[in-house]
Parts: C-alpha cells; structure tokens; sequence
C-alpha cells in the first residue's frame, strides 16, 4: 500500500475542478444576457447570446469558407514553420557556429511583432494571395518549436550517453535511440505552442492587407459597417479554430508525453 | 571571452541574413517558385519561394538611403525620424498596456495561488480567452472608450489602445505568477509554517522571491506582446501618429515606393527589441533572486 | 547532556499519540500508542526503518501535522501553543536555505518574522555564525557553499531565537561520512553549551549512539515505539568515545533491538 500526500484538511472533491469552470461560465453568459436583453445597458457592439447565435446559424455557409481560409493559412504555416524549425534546431544542435549565429537572431524574433512584417511579406509573396498571410503564421510557428526542439536535442542525461557509449553505440545509433526519443516530447509540445500562434497570427496578419476574404478581414468590415452580431458570429468561428488546433496539438502532445524519460 | 565570441556569431547571424537576401535577389527566381499552381488561377498551390524583383524586395542599400528620404515629399521629415517618433508613441502606449497587463495578471495569479477554488474556475477561462482574436474586442473598446469619453470622463483614443495591450499582456504573467508563487519546496514551506509565519509573512519573504525566476520571461513575454496587442490596436482603431498606421498607409504605396514600408518595418522591429530589452534590465536588478539552490 | 530534573516540565510529552492518513486504498496507520518523555535539556534519538513513523513523530511534536489521536505536551502547552510560540528551532535534511538570501540573510530570517531589530539581529547573526565556524563566510550566498557548511546554516539558524527544544529530521543524511562526524561533534558540543533538549531522527545507529541520552527504537506497521536505550555514556561527547568499548556495546545492543523488530523494507515515504 503506498502512501500518498494527503491535501490536508482543507482537501477539495476532485470533481469541482470540473465543476468549477463551467460554474464560472454559466455565471459570465449570465451577467452577459442581463446586461444585454434584460438591462439594456451594453453598447450596440456588444449583442446578446441570442443575437449571435441567430447570425450564427444563418450565416454559418459564408463563416465557413472563410473560416476554412484562414485556418488553411494557418495550418500551412504551422507545418512549414515546424519543419523548418525542427531542420534548424537540428543543424544548430549539431554545429555551435549556427548555434551562435542563430541563437540571437531567434531571440529578437520571438519579441518582435512578426504580424508587422505582414505588409512586407505581402509585397513578397504577392498581395493577391494567401502567401503572405502563410509565410507570418509559418514564421510565428517556427519559433516555439526551434527552441523547443533545440532543448529537446541537448537533454540527453549523462547517464544515458555513458550507457550507450560503453555498450558499443554508433552515433547514428545513439541518435536513433536516445537523442531523438528524448526530443520528441520538446517537439510536440513546441507544436501545441505554435498551433495557437499560428492561427492567431494568420488571422491578425489579415489586417494588414492581402486579399479581401478570411474570417479577420470579415471582422473588421461587419464591426466597421456596424453588424455587431455578424461580427461576433465570426469572431465564434475563429474561436472554434483555435479550440480545434488546441485540442488536436494538446491530444498529441498528452499521447507522445506519457512514457517520456524523465 | 566567451561574451565577445557569441556577439561575433550573433553579428555574424545578421550578416548571413543580409547576405541571403541580397545572393536571393541575385539568383532567386523574379516571379517566386509556385508549387502546385493551377493555370489561369491565380494565387493557387502554394508559393515556396518569394518573388525576387525589385519592386517585391528591394535591394538593402535602397532601404537604408530611403530611411533618409523624405517621408511622403516636399518638407516632410526624413523617414526615419518619422518612424522614431511613432514607434516611440507606440512603445509609450505598449509600456501602459504591460504595466495594466503586469498588474491585472499579478492579482489574478496571486489569488490562484492563494485559492484552488479561484484556480479551477478561472484558469481554463484565462487560457480560453487567449484564442479571442484581438480584431473583436478593438472595434468594442473604442466604442465604450468614445461613450465613456462623451460621458465627461476624459478617455482618449490611445487609452483604448492600451487596455487592448495589455489584454494580450496579462495572460503570460497571470500564468507565471501562479506557477512561481506556487513553486517553493516543501521544506520551505514547513520552515515557514514553523516559524509561524502567516500568509503575508510567507508571500513576501519566500512565495515572491521564490516566483521572480518565473516572472521574469513572463514579464518579457508580456512586454513583446504588449507591443504586438498596440501595433494592432492601432490599425484597428485607426489611431493616428502609432506605428500601426504608418505601417498600413506605407504598405499601401508599397507598388510605387517599395522600400518605404520597410521604414516601419524596422521601426517595429526595434521596438519589440527595445521592450523586452527593457525587462531584461529589470533582471539584472533581481540577479540575486535566480539563484538556484545548489548542493555540495 | 545536562542532568535531568524530574520537577521541570518536560520538553515533549506523549501519551497515546497516533497518526492516521486516509489514502485512496485505506487509512494507513502511521504512528500508535506512542508514549514517550524527553526531559528539559535531554537528547532524545528516533531511529528506525523507513516507515517507521519517527518523521511523522517529529512533525506532529513540530505542529506540522496533527495527531490523529493521544495527547501531546511542548512545555506543558499543545502543539500548536508551543509553535506559535516559537519554543522549538527545526532543522531538516535538506538545508532549506533561501537562495536568494545570504548567510547572514538566512540565519536572521526568524528574527525578521519576528521582530526583531535590525541591531539586535546583527548581533545575534554574529553570535550564531561563531557558534557553528562560519563567521567568514556571512556574506555567501548558499550555492557557494558546500553541503556540510548549508548544514551548519541551517542548525545555526533553527538556534536563532534560543529554543528550549531542537527538531532535527536527518539533517546529516545527505552528507558524507567524514562531514557528518564532524557536524555530530559540533551538535553534541552546541547542544551542551545551549542546554537545549533536542529530537534527532536518524537512519544511523552509530550517530544516535553518539548523540544521545536515550535511543528511541522504533518500527514500522504500524510505526510504533519499540524500545528505549539508555546510553549511558555521560555528558561529555569527544571523538575518543568512538573508539571506546561501552561505545560499540551500546551500538551493538540498538542493533540487535533494531532487528528484533521485523525489519520489512516498506517502500519509502
């Protein structure tokens, strides 16, 4: 019989941590429908749940393709900007002068608004297209995942060198065997974080010109032309990308992590 | 020694980019390189590699001599003095949004901490709000911002730029905060409870010093995206004398004068370094706190 | 150590004391039946197996935890009384030193929780490091340190506000052999010179030998009080006791007393 902590005598039921949070979001709908239909005291932009979801259901076929818009951009970028991080952490964990050099430079961009080189990329890779809205996703995707998987390459415990060593292990092996299964969990982690980046980086980066369709664009032009409920309807849409990125990203990243070494 | 030889690689790194681009321009195909493009539709199949001519990426000499140009002819001033003085209204309204967002993050992560109940209920809410684009809620600040200031309470514009910063900047500090104040050992604990030290005793001499190694990069996180949330902000309010806008007006000249967005560009890109670097010396000063325990 | 008066209230008193955790598989008894007196300025040691029950013992006379059941007197006041009002120093086995605090920073930490002066502590700080040797290195922080020194800090500091009784959960279990001889010749020394009576839970027969009055022998399932070992073996504590024969004698009799009990290797807590 193990013996396990004890919380103390002030424990809480496990199923509050459930409980909880939906406890919480029952009480913000409902301070929302009060100050909206019952006290009428919310600015025009600011519709009721009801409102919404009636645009909601009418609209749902345009919501949907531009939905699809901006989440494809966001998932090119998010594979490209994987890729290209998983190929450079791998030559930067490999040589010390890319390290050097790569080093600072990935710094500066993970504080930098890369939204901002929107209208640049846009030039770039051609203002008619999706391109340029790709290329910011994918460089906002690339960062967490470098330097995650940059981590994920050097965690190697000493003592998991020395047995491979003294058994006799190749470094191709040694790679195979112990680098690669002790960065994957960087990796997917480093992917969960950029799931999110990505699209909210493809759909900022639509405010910054490119063509005139995706669900930042319709935002913008429902909230300025005053249809509140539309544009929040849309706004519904573009939180249903980022929960589903989430969600598939978190799956993986629980999936991989469960045996990790530690 | 070792300091001088990473600021060589890292001065290196820059030169490669440069490099890069310029040996792209030169070799790099002037249309891009398409992928899977259908016939007739534009914007089809995905582009790998930018177009190269001139007009689409300006040659870096070109984006330099133009910094000294004239902002839009005539008397205007150069352009790079155009770009200092909007990235700093920028940076001034960004540095709002972070100190909003630092205490509004603190608060929240303090009462986490201190209540599981509070941490269970509301933290899910708080990583949810993370995935509302900041496009919604620009349009609504700006209007309750407008009635408010109608109303005789003075609340100008760049006031809504700010509290929209630092919507994006509390979010890495509440959850570092939470993660730091809970983060002392056990044994600290007990030692706390030992000398029976109540809960203010014990926050201000072990669970915030314990949590500075925590806050830290949350603090610089919160600062690159305070800037992020007034660049945006801006163009979507539509503020005038910020960077955002400038970034917008320039890039829609950007077929008849392309290397003036690139002014901006720069701009923005010195003010990310400078806010987090900011905060980096705010590390310096609490060196002494990231010292880990270490054993014999 | 000092004599025993039998007219002074003693430091601990335990009657019927026992602790029981509920776990998802059960409530596992940690401690039972525990009776035990340590007497004003008495060095008392708990040694026993993993399970035992002697942290649980030393935490619940520490308020860490409460008793599930018996009663249990600091001073003559409860538990709770007696660390509220600061009659105990603790130490543990990992020094628990805040790393952001100098030496001198560490050891003031309870004068600062309570009150203390900036001038009095300053004092005191100064009185502390020369009782335990390191008066030249008030100024480092932890990490420079060597463990045995991270040590010293943290008995020094447990004596900070001149407790009457010492709690000391393995403090030199993570040490090594030489470092800890040392340290249990300067306990014994410090000990004697404050006429503190002091709680020593240890995993090492020899070290409870040396150290103290009476050995408390104790075993798990259910972590209960076993025996109880006279030493016998004076006030004065040199490092020439560790070679006499009355030494070995009474390390040989916790021994055999030790593994009287069933010694089963319950998983560690």
């Amino acid at each position: 019989m193990t013996l396990r902590e004890v919380q103390g005598p002030t424990a809480l039921p496990n199923w509050l941590r459930f409980v909880a949070p939906v406890v919480v979001g029952i009480l913000l709908v409902a301070v929302w429908v009060l100050a909206v239909d019952v006290l009428k005291i919310a600015p025009r932009m600011v519709p009721g749940p009801a409102a919404i979801g009636a645009e909601l259901a009418l609209r749902i076929g345009i919501i949907g393709d531009d939905m699809l818009i901006t989440g494809t951009n966001a998932l090119v970028g998010l594979l490209f900007g994987a890729l290209l991080g998983v190929v450079l952490a791998g030559f930067a964990a490999a040589a010390r002068p890319i390290d050097g050099m790569l080093a600072p430079l990935v710094a500066a961009l993970a504080v930098v608004p890369i939204v901002a080189l929107t209208p640049i990329l846009n030039t770039m890779f051609g203002a008619s297209s999706q391109f340029g809205r790709q290329a910011v996703a994918a460089i906002a995707a690339f960062i967490p995942v470098f330097i995650n998987v940059l981590r994920g390459l050097r965690q190697t415990r000493p003592v998991h060198r020395d047995l491979l060593r003294a058994s006799g292990a190749t470094g191709w092996q040694t790679f195979r065997k112990l680098t690669l299964p002790t960065a994957l969990p960087y990796l997917v982690t480093g992917v969960r974080i950029a799931a999110s980046l990505a699209v909210i980086s493809a759909l900022v980066a639509e405010y910054f010109g490119g063509p005139a369709d995706g669900i930042g664009t319709a935002i913008a032009s429902y909230a300025k032309s005053g249809r509140a409920a539309l544009a929040w309807a849309y706004v519904a849409g573009a939180i249903a990308i980022g929960l589903l990125f989430f969600l598939v990203t978190s799956l993986l990243e629980r999936l991989v992590t469960r045996r990790s070494p530690v | 020694m070792r300091r001088w030889t990473a600021v060589a690689w890292g001065a290196a790194g820059i030169l490669a980019v440069a490099v890069a681009w310029e040996l792209y321009k030169f070799l790099g195909p002037a249309d891009g390189f398409v992928v899977g493009a259908i016939a007739g539709e534009t914007g089809s199949g995905v582009m790998l590699l930018p177009r190269a001519h001139d007009r689409a990426m300006p040659h870096l000499w070109d984006m330099v001599a133009r910094l000294f140009e004239s902002t839009s002819g005539g008397d205007t001033p150069p352009l790079i003095v155009s770009v200092a003085s909007a990235a700093l209204l920028t940076l001034g309204i960004a540095a709002v949004g972070w100190a909003i967002g630092v205490a509004v993050g603190m608060l929240l992560g303090l009462a986490m901490q201190r209540w599981r109940l509070v941490e269970w209920g509301l933290l899910p809410w708080i990583v949810v709000s993370q995935t509302v684009p900041l496009i919604a809620f620009a349009p609504v600040v700006n209007v309750i911002g407008n009635q408010i200031d109608r109303g005789g309470f003075p609340w100008p514009q760049w006031v809504s730029v700010a509290v929209i910063a630092s919507y994006l900047a509390f979010f890495p500090v509440a959850i570092g905060a939470l993660k730091g104040l809970g983060s002392p050992d056990r044994i600290h604990l007990d030692l706390m409870r030992s000398y029976a030290a109540g809960y203010r005793s014990t926050l201000l001499r072990l669970r915030l010093p314990a949590a500075v190694p925590y806050l830290l990069p949350a603090l610089r996180l919160a600062a690159a995206n305070a800037v992020v949330g007034a660049v945006v902000a801006e163009v979507s309010i539509g503020m005038r004398g910020g960077i955002g806008r400038m970034l917008i007006q320039l890039a829609g000249q950007g077929s008849s004068d392309p290397a003036a967005p690139w002014g901006p560009t720069f701009g923005s890109i010195a003010l990310g370094l400078v806010a987090a670097g900011s905060v980096a010396l705010v590390g310096l000063a609490l060196r002494n706190y990231r010292r880990g325990e270490a054993t014999a | 150590m000092t004599t025993v008066t039998t007219t002074s209230i003693p430091a601990v008193k335990a009657e019927g004391v026992g602790k029981t955790f509920p776990t998802k598989g059960g409530d596992v008894v940690a401690l039972t039946g525990v009776e035990l007196e340590v007497a004003a300025g008495e060095f008392v040691s708990l040694i026993g197996p993993s399970g035992c029950g002697k942290s649980t013992l030393l935490r619940l006379i520490a308020d860490l935890d409460e008793a599930s059941t018996g009663t249990l007197e600091i001073f003559g006041k409860p538990a709770r009384a007696a660390r509220v009002d600061q009659d105990y120093g603790i130490a543990f086995q990992q020094s628990g030193l805040l790393p952001w605090r100098t030496v001198a920073g560490n050891m003031a930490l309870p004068l600062e929780l309570h009150g203390v002066g900036a001038a009095d502590r300053v004092t005191r700080v100064a009185e502390l490091a020369e009782l335990v040797g390191l008066s030249d290195f008030v100024d480092r922080y932890p990490d420079q340190l060597s463990g045995g020194m991270q040590q010293r800090v943290a008995i020094a500091r447990a004596l900070a506000e001149h407790p009457r009784l010492l709690l000391m959960d393995e403090p030199f279990g993570a040490l090594d052999e030489m470092t800890r001889e040392y340290l249990q010749s300067e306990l014994a020394r410090i000990a004697a010179e404050t006429a503190a009576a002091v709680v020593f839970v240890t995993h090492s027969i020899p070290e409870a030998v040396f150290l103290s009055d009476r050995v408390v022998v104790m075993s798990p399932r259910p972590g209960r009080i076993t025996d109880v070992i006279e030493t016998g073996l004076g006030a004065n504590r040199a490092e020439a006791l560790r070679e006499s024969p009355e030494y070995f004698a009474k390390v040989t009799e916790v021994r055999e007393a030790l593994h009287g009990a069933p010694v089963e290797r319950a998983n560690e807590r």
